[in-house]
C-alpha cells in the first residue's frame, strides 16, 4: 500500500513544483467539470488562459485586477509568517475603502491634486483601524483571531451598506445605494491613456521589494519570523509576541486597506454595495500558492487575476456563472495543501504487514 | 405578549440551526480536529438539500442528502488533514472558500424555486396551553430533536467506552495510539460525523428556517458555531445554551425592527456577529480556564510511528 515516509529535510523541489502541479490539477479538474456540464473545455480554458493575455489591453486589465490581489497578499504574508491568522482581509479592504471614499467625498472642483494621497493614506489608516480591533482582542483578551477578524468582515459590509444606503446615498443618484461619484483630482493617476493601469501598479511591485527587504534583510523581520516558526526560540531571544501581533495585523490590514482605497479611487470611482469583491479572500490563496514570498506571489496573484477575468468571460460568452471563479479559487488551494505533502514527505510502495 | 412568546418561538428556532452545526463540530474538537470548513459545508448542504426537496417534494430525502454533501466535504477535509498531514486551518478555509464558490455556482438554477412553508410539529395538548404552546410547543421536529440529541451525546462522550476513546484521541493521541487505537481513524469518523452535522444544520436553513435558496444564505452561521464551541469551553449543554442565546440576538433585531426602535437597520444586522466577538472576548480573557477544558491536543497533527 501507498505510504508516506518523512523526508530527512524538506524537500526544495517540491516547495516550487507543488503550486505548478496543483494548478494542473485544477486545470484537470476543470476540464472535467466543463465537460460535465456540456461545455466545450478547449473553449473554457480560453477563457481563462488565453484571452486575458491576447491583446495589450487584456493585459492591463489583468493588471488591474491582479494590483488590489497582490497588495493584500503581500501584508498577509507578513502576517501568516508570524504565525498570525489574519483571514479578515476582506473586513480591512472595506474599511480602507470606506475611508478613502470619505476624504474623497470631501474634495470639489477647486481641491488640490494632492489629495489623492490623502486618500491613499486614509484606507490604509481604516485598515489598520479595523485590523487593530483584532489585534487589541488578541492581546488584551487572547481571543482567536480567526473567529474576530471574520465576524468583522460581516460588520464591515453592514458599516458600508449603512454608509451608501443612508447618510452617504446620492442625492441626485435616482435612491440607488451608492455615493455620488468622486471628483476627478481624487482618482488615482493612471500610468497611460488607454489603459485602466494606474500608480496601484508601481506601489504593488514596491511593495513586493520593500516586503521582500523587511522579510529577509532587517532584523524585525527577522524576528516576525522566528516567532512564527519557533515561539520558544523566539522568547529566549527576546522578541517580543505580543509586538509581532501588533505589527503582523497592522501590516496586513495596512495593506488591505490599501488596496480598498486604490479601487474605489481607481476603477470604482465611488462607493457601491459591491465594492467587497472578494478579493481579500482570494488573496489568501494568492499568498499561499505564492509560497508566501514577495515575489511568487506576483506569478500568484497573476493566476488569481486570470481566473476572475476568466470567470466573467465565461459568464458572458459561455453563459456559464460567474462563481465557476470561487470554484477553480477553492480547487486551487485544495490541490496546493495536499501536493504540499510532497514538500515533507515522499510516497513509498510498502507491502502490508503481516 | 403573544409577540414575545413569537420571540421565544423564534429563538428557539434560530438556536437550533447553531447548535446543530455546534455540536458536529464539537465531536470533531473533542477528537482534536478543528474544521474551519463549516461555513463551505453548511452552504453545500443547503443547496444539496433545498435541490432534493425541490425534486423529490420529500423533507426526509432533502436533510438526508444535506447530511450526505456534508459528510463527503468532511472526508475530503478529513484525508488531506488526518492522512496527508496538511494544515488544519489552511484546509478548512479552502473548504470554507471552496464550499461559497460552489454552491454559488451550482445553486444559480434554483435561486427562482420557493419551497412551502413547513407545518410545524405541535405536540398534544401542550400546544394548546395559551402562549407557552405558541413560544415552545409549535415547532419544527429538529428543534425538539436536537435537545434530545444534547443528552445522547453527553451520554456518548462521557458515559460510554467508545466516547472515552474519542475524547482520549483529542487529549492525548500518543496514549491511546500506544494502548492500539487507531488515532487516524477514530478522528477520520469524528470528522465525518461532524460534517454530516454540519449539513443537517445547512439543509435545516434552506428547507425549513428560510425555506429558499440564496447565495451565501448561511451568513456566518457556520463561524458563529466554531465559536460557540470555545464559549462553551466544549460542553455540550452549554452549546445548546450558547446556540439559544446567540439565536435570540439574532432575533432580537427583527424584534426590535417591530417594536419600531430607531435604529438603521444595518446596525440591527450586525448585532449576531458583534455578540460573538464581544462574547468571545470575554471568555478567552482567562487562558488558563481554556486550557483547561480545551481538548490539549487540538488542532495539532498525528502521524504514527514519526
Amino acid at each position: 500500500m501507498l505510504k508516506l515516509e518523512l523526508r530527512p529535510q524538506a524537500s526544495d523541489f517540491w516547495r516550487y513544483a507543488s503550486p505548478v502541479l496543483a494548478l494542473v490539477i485544477t486545470v484537470a479538474l476543470g476540464i472535467g467539470l466543463f465537460v460535465l456540464l456540456g461545455k466545450d473545455p478547449v473553449r473554457g480554458l480560453q477563457m481563462f488562459f488565453w484571452e486575458p493575455l491576447k491583446s495589450a489591453y487584456a493585459l492591463g486589465e489583468l493588471m488591474v485586477k491582479a494590483t488590489p490581489l497582490l497588495v493584500i497578499a503581500l501584508g498577509l504574508a507578513v502576517c501568516y509568517r508570524s504565525n498570525v491568522w489574519n483571514i479578515g482581509a476582506e473586513g480591512q479592504f472595506v474599511i480602507g475603502a470606506v475611508a478613502a471614499a470619505g476624504v474623497a467625498l470631501l474634495a470639489d472642483k477647486e481641491t488640490s491634486r494632492w489629495i489623492v494621497v490623502a486618500v491613499v493614506l486614509a484606507g490604509v489608516a481604516g485598515g489598520m483601524f479595523w485590523a487593530a480591533i483584532t489585534a487589541w482582542l488578541k492581546d488584551k483578551f487572547h481571543a482567536n483571531e480567526i473567529l474576530v477578524s471574520l465576524m468583522l468582515v460581516y460588520v464591515a459590509d453592514m458599516v458600508l451598506g449603512y454608509l451608501v444606503y443612508g447618510p452617504w446615498k446620492d442625492p441626485a443618484g435616482y435612491n440607488f445605494p451608492q455615493t455620488k461619484t468622486f471628483e476627478a483630482v481624487t482618482q488615482i493617476p493612471r500610468l497611460m491613456s488607454g489603459s485602466r493601469m494606474s500608480v496601484g501598479l508601481i506601489i504593488a511591485l514596491l511593495g513586493v521589494a520593500g516586503a521582500w527587504i523587511f522579510l529577509f534583510k532587517t532584523r524585525a523581520g527577522f524576528a516576525q519570523q522566528v516567532g512564527g516558526l519557533a515561539p520558544a526560540a523566539s522568547r529566549y531571544a527576546g522578541f517580543s509576541s505580543r509586538k509581532a501581533v501588533w505589527l503582523a495585523l497592522l501590516v496586513s490590514g495596512g495593506a488591505a486597506g490599501l488596496a480598498g482605497a486604490l479601487e474605489v479611487a481607481g476603477p470604482l470611482g465611488q462607493l457601491t454595495p459591491y465594492v467587497p469583491a472578494g478579493y481579500g479572500f482570494a488573496a489568501i490563496i494568492v499568498a499561499y500558492v505564492g509560497r508566501l514570498h514577495p515575489v511568487g506571489m506576483v506569478f500568484s496573484a497573476v493566476l488569481m487575476s486570470m481566473f476572475y477575468i476568466g470567470g466573467e468571460l465565461a459568464q458572458s460568452r459561455m453563459g456559464l456563472p460567474k462563481s465557476i471563479t470561487g470554484v477553480f479559487q477553492g480547487l486551487l488551494l485544495f490541490s496546493l495543501l495536499a501536493c504540499d505533502t510532497l514538500v515533507a514527505y515522499r510516497l513509498r510502495w510498502q507491502s502490508r504487514r503481516v | 405578549m403573544e409577540s414575545y412568546a413569537l420571540l421565544i418561538a423564534a429563538t428557539l428556532n434560530a438556536g437550533t440551526v447553531l447548535a446543530i452545526a455546534a455540536l458536529g463540530l464539537l465531536i470533531n474538537e473533542k477528537a482534536g480536529i478543528v474544521n474551519l470548513g463549516a461555513e463551505g459545508m453548511m452552504l453545500c448542504a443547503a443547496i444539496a438539500g433545498f435541490a432534493a426537496v425541490v425534486h423529490t417534494g420529500s423533507d426526509a430525502l432533502g436533510f438526508l442528502a444535506g447530511m450526505a454533501s456534508g459528510a463527503v466535504l468532511a472526508a475530503i477535509f478529513g484525508l488531506l488533514v488526518i492522512y496527508l498531514g496538511t494544515n488544519q486551518y489552511a484546509t478548512g478555509l479552502a473548504l470554507s472558500l471552496f464550499g461559497v464558490g460552489f454552491s454559488a455556482f451550482v445553486g444559480i438554477g434554483y435561486v427562482q424555486e420557493k419551497l412551502p412553508p413547513r407545518p410545524a410539529f405541535e405536540i398534544p395538548f401542550l400546544a394548546d396551553i395559551p402562549l407557552i404552546g405558541i413560544a415552545f410547543f409549535k415547532q419544527h421536529p429538529l428543534v425538539y430533536g436536537v435537545i434530545v440529541f444534547v443528552f445522547g451525546l453527553m451520554w456518548f462522550l462521557y458515559k460510554t467506552r467508545t466516547g472515552l476513546v474519542l475524547r482520549s484521541v483529542g487529549e492525548s493521541p500518543e496514549s491511546a495510539h500506544a494502548l492500539g487505537y487507531s488515532v487516524r481513524r477514530i478522528r477520520f469518523c469524528a470528522v465525518i460525523a461532524g460534517g454530516a452535522l454540519c449539513g443537517l444544520s445547512g439543509a435545516y436553513i434552506s428547507i425549513a428556517y428560510t425555506p429558499l435558496w440564496v447565495e451565501g444564505m448561511v451568513a456566518g452561521k457556520g463561524w458563529i458555531a466554531l465559536a460557540l464551541t470555545t464559549f462553551a469551553t466544549w460542553r455540550p449543554a452549554r452549546i445548546l445554551l450558547g446556540a439559544y442565546l446567540f439565536g435570540g440576538v439574532t432575533m432580537l433585531q427583527f424584534h426590535l425592527q417591530g417594536l419600531g426602535v430607531q435604529v438603521p437597520s444595518q446596525w440591527l444586522s450586525a448585532l449576531p456577529y458583534l455578540a460573538t466577538i464581544v462574547v468571545l472576548a470575554l471568555i478567552s480573557k482567562n487562558p488558563a480556564w481554556i486550557r483547561i477544558n480545551m481538548p490539549a491536543s487540538l488542532g495539532k497533527p498525528f502521524q504514527p510511528g514519526s
